[in-house]
């Protein structure tokens, strides 16, 4: 890339959008897939009186907080719906309460709102690449873990500063979202890695092109999305040295919806809508097959 | 509440430090190039205005984070990689100096043009007729309007903190993810370190302005 051009700052705008138009032309393709495979709307439900799920199936809408902004995970279409492994496992929960797919209404939430908004009621349950850990179990609660992802490194193609694992960031330059718990535990457990910190992660592969930075991490799953997004600038270090639990936020002390998500899950992973959930989305931009179910935790 | 402010008041303090320096060094910067201009701008020589009008035409119509995109990843593809830091110094200050030119222009403009000449007529060269005659009384009459420029300046360094600066605004993106329960005092925090910087430098262009005004 270190070419002459005279409108450098517009051929790397150029490149982030090429980032970004790649993933949504996978996104498009997964909007068709996963329209075959959606889950049967339940029609004859029952809930008890009182509860979330009778609230929820009466009014026949819920709001859905998730990102618009992780391939395969939740990621805006080009016609402004979001789609992704989170967005299906969101439509499955759905389904259960009986509320059709054009009932679901969406909205944006990011790393900073997520515990606001199920706070304040204006999502009802968040399925957002959320990592479920006991400072956020403190203010709000956890159905799941549906997925489990791990930390991981991404270098330029070829790794030439031969990094194969947290242990040899120490003294290079390693990239990744600012208030993210990635960018936290490189903090905490490897000091000797110098962060640089953007907002996004299509900055960190700018960077990462530029030579600017040696390595990005943060979750496998989203670091798979990007080495997609350019295959011959990226390729992932592949191994994973954390267990990040991604679980559906919901409001503090609803224990009965959170049953109730739980079940759904668990039904969901022996049914094999999990599965084909993620063979729509996630693994259909990494190319790896659906990994085993996790196990529901009813702390 | 206080042990909030108490367990985060090292990173608060190093973002509201990394904002001040930043804050300075982006207001110097924009102060000397944007003084400069101004008086390419009203200068008899005819490629120089024309390149300062360029200057300010383009910096002050291009969205300063489009400005940081070019200065952070732009420059690098054309072998020209400055840090970080130093790429948001420039941003901030190459996009600040154009609106400090255009209030010196406007300053400038509003010494009557007799002064100029007389100042001409005694034999003063263009560059002292500025320097002596022209600049000090056009500076009084644009401190109200440069404290405008500098303190939007010192907010338009949150643009940074998606570029790799832990300053302020990074440093709520970071409290804010890591106490979710606490978005209200992590935004007070945040605000209360803004107004360490804006409302001195408020005081400041209030007290200066009082000091150099014009009894006409």
């Amino acid at each position: 890339m270190r070419t002459t051009r005279p409108f450098a700052a517009l051929a790397a705008l150029a490149t982030a959008g090429v980032v970004l138009a790649g993933c949504s032309s996978d996104a498009g393709n997964q909007a068709e897939d996963a329209a075959d495979n959606s889950a049967a709307v339940e029609t004859d439900v029952e809930f008890e009186a009182g509860t979330t799920m009778a609230e929820l199936n009466e009014a026949g809408t819920i709001t859905i907080g998730t990102k618009y902004d992780q391939p395969g995970f939740g990621l805006l279409n080009p016609s402004g719906t979001p789609e992704g492994f989170d967005v299906e496992i969101g439509k499955i929960i759905a389904a259960k309460l009986g509320i059709p797919e054009e009932g679901i209404k969406y909205v944006e939430t990011v790393s900073a709102n997520r515990e606001p908004f199920l706070q304040n009621g204006q999502a009802d349950i968040v399925v957002a690449t959320y990592t479920i850990n006991d400072k956020r179990k403190e203010v709000v609660d956890f159905a799941g873990p549906y997925y489990v992802a791990g930390q991981d490194i991404m270098v330029a193609a070829g790794n030439p500063e031969g990094i194969e694992g947290p242990d040899d960031l120490a003294g290079k330059n390693v990239c990744s979202v600012e208030g993210s718990t990635p960018a936290e535990n490189i903090r905490t457990n490897y000091p000797q890695a110098t962060l640089t910190l953007f907002d996004v992660y299509s900055k960190c592969a700018d960077a990462l092109t530029n030579g600017q930075v040696d390595a990005v991490t943060t979750d496998n799953v989203i670091l798979t999305g990007l080495v997609a997004g350019n295959p011959d600038g990226f390729e992932l270090v592949g191994n994973p040295f954390t267990e990040e639990p991604y679980g559906i936020g919901l409001a503090k002390g609803d224990q009965a919806f959170r049953d109730f998500i739980n079940d759904t899950l668990e039904e969901s992973f022996e049914d094999g809508s999990w599965a084909d959930a993620w063979d729509a989305t996630a693994g259909a931009i990494s190319g790896q097959e659906a990994p085993e179910p996790p196990t529901v935790d009813r702390y | 509440m206080v042990q909030f402010f108490i367990d985060n008041f090292p990173l608060l303090r190093d973002a509201f430090l990394k904002t001040l320096e930043l804050s300075v060094l982006a207001g110097l910067l924009a102060l000397v190039l944007g003084t400069l201009l101004a008086a390419f701008r009203v200068s008899p020589i005819t490629p120089l205005r024309g390149l300062a009008t360029f200057y300010v035409e383009t910096f002050r119509n291009t969205p300063l984070t489009v400005v940081f995109f070019f200065i952070i990843f732009g420059l690098p593809q054309i072998d020209f990689a400055v840090g970080f830091f130093t790429g948001a110094v420039l941003s901030v200050g190459l996009y600040t100096a154009a609106f400090v030119c255009e209030a010196v222009r406007s300053g400038i403009n509003a010494v009557p043009p007799g002064q100029a000449e007389a100042a001409r007529a005694i034999g003063l060269t263009f560059g002292q007729s500025l320097r002596e005659v022209v600049l000090p009384q056009a500076f009084r009459t644009v401190v109200p309007p440069l404290g405008n420029v500098f303190i939007a300046m010192v907010k338009n360094t949150s643009i940074a903190a998606g570029f790799a600066v832990t300053e302020l605004t990074a440093s709520l993106q970071r409290l804010s993810n890591a106490n979710g329960g606490d978005i209200l005092l992590v935004l007070v925090a945040v605000v209360i370190g803004y107004m360490l910087i804006t409302l001195p430098t408020a005081y400041v262009v209030g007290r200066v302005e009082r000091r150099v005004a014009i009894l006409r």
